[in-house]
């Protein structure tokens, strides 16, 4: 049997791949803005031993009981819940949305364990030396303790954030117009299934290794300042 | 309609579960065969393996499960082979899982310190014979942690065997909210189950790493 393979199809579908990339990059960039930021307030709070957190016994639990409920169910379920099931209660969201906010959420999970490592690490000789410069909580969290944190575990965060860029492959299921939807439909369109998903497939290694080349060469020049 | 009482949702949940849990294990064993044999191409010293191993590697970890399970699903079709959900679903998990697992046991090899791979060369031991009678008996005490803890990756994976139409719990679950207009419910329900799966798999693994610590 003679299979042909023809690209040229697919290729020429170009507006919609470069939409899917387009979207695929914007829902990651703000999952990563919002969902990191979610993510230190929970790691401050779960984390022990630099002195500084001390959240009441309540908040602890509530943040336990999300990250490991987060990280133990599929994204996929996570995302059909927010978009299929929250509907039924009342609340009403786009497919973009619902997409934002399962990436939010499943990244701050993931996050905040990262995160957490890296709070656990501080030597506890820094804390003191801030507390004797009078420096008060906020201060010493956000100027001593976070920025070394964070530089830890980056090459870990950079990592999952990789992670959830390629599981917003699935918010395609619910129609976000992202690569692997834009895949769904060059299919639809030209029945050449498997030359689109190994084109989408290999802009997913290319946006994969790119991103991570961008966060790690941005990562210790914005976030932490100098190397 | 028929009406749906919530023990049939939870009955219909449970009996899909079977399949989740089959494919888990399918996917798991089947991935761990082929990530084994990754592993020694890697480790051997065959010129071009361990490039060739790498890049296996960076290709199934950089592009998603989701795109994977497609190209299993139409490739496998395309090159005559009668695709069922369950083909394209154990190939696309197996490869997947095993281009993982590999990449977490070269690092519990490459954890080993080079003398041991020295001692033993120097006892006259063939490169099978290290690996089976010196490298991996301490490899393997280094790697079940991370390995059982991978085991939650694959189970979650799964769920995204539903999009190719493979009738596990997600599919499942998905196909009741349609028929019962409560998908609150039903997801909840699903989304229950899938925690009760990983959930007691995640504290073994976090157990038998804190027990390698005090080993140390």
């Amino acid at each position: 049997m003679r299979i042909q393979l023809d690209f040229l199809a697919v290729l020429s579908e170009w507006p919609l791949l470069l939409t899917g990339i387009g979207w695929t990059l914007l829902l990651t960039l703000a999952a990563v803005l919002v969902g990191t930021t979610l993510a230190v307030g929970c790691a401050w709070v779960r984390a022990r031993g630099f002195g500084a957190a001390l959240a009441p016994a309540w908040l602890r639990h509530l943040v336990a009981g999300y990250v490991e409920l987060i990280r133990n169910t599929p994204f996929i379920v996570q995302l059909f819940f927010i978009f299929f099931g929250l509907p039924a209660a009342g609340v009403r969201l786009s497919a973009e949305t619902a997409s934002f906010i399962a990436m939010v959420i499943n990244l701050g999970a993931y996050a905040t364990e990262i995160i957490r490592a890296g709070l656990e690490a501080t030597p506890k000789g820094q804390h003191e030396a801030a507390e004797s410069l009078a420096l008060d909580r906020r201060q010493i969290f956000l100027h001593v303790v976070l920025p070394p944190a964070l530089r830890k575990v980056w090459p870990s965060l950079v990592s999952q954030i990789i992670i959830v860029m390629l599981g917003s492959s699935v918010c395609g299921q619910i129609s976000t117009p992202e690569l692997t939807y834009a895949a769904d439909l060059i299919h639809s369109r030209n029945f050449r299934s498997f030359e689109a998903f190994i084109v989408v497939g290999l802009l997913y290694l290319a946006l994969a290794i790119g991103v991570r080349h961008v966060l790690n060469w941005a990562g210790p020049r914005l976030l932490f300042g100098g190397r | 309609m028929v009406d749906f009482s919530l023990w049939d949702i939870v009955r219909n949940l449970l009996l899909a579960l079977r399949w989740t849990v089959s494919l888990s294990l399918i996917a798991f064993v089947g991935g761990g065969l082929v990530g084994l044999l990754l592993l020694m191409l890697r480790l051997g010293k065959l010129p071009g393996m361990q490039t060739l191993v790498a890049a296996y590697v960076q290709v199934f970890q950089g592009i998603p499960l989701l795109v994977q399970l497609f190209l299993a699903y139409y490739g496998l079709g395309l090159f005559g082979i009668n695709t069922s959900p369950w083909v394209a679903a154990g190939v696309g998990l197996t490869l997947y899982t095993s281009a993982f697992l590999t990449e977490i046991w070269r690092g519990c090899v490459a954890a080993i310190p080079r003398g041991q791979w020295e001692a033993s060369q120097s006892l006259a031991l063939n490169f099978i014979e290290q690996l089976r009678y010196i490298i991996l008996p301490q490899a393997v005490r280094i790697a079940i942690p991370p390995t059982v803890g991978f085991l939650v990756q694959v189970i979650k994976g799964t769920a995204l065997a539903s999009v190719i139409g493979f009738m596990e719990l997600t599919k499942v679950g998905k196909t009741i909210a349609n028929a019962t207009f409560s998908p609150f419910l039903v997801f909840s329900c699903v989304a229950l189950m899938y925690f009760l799966l990983c959930y007691p798999v995640s504290l073994y693994a976090k157990s038998l790493e804190r027990k390698m610590k005090v080993a140390r």
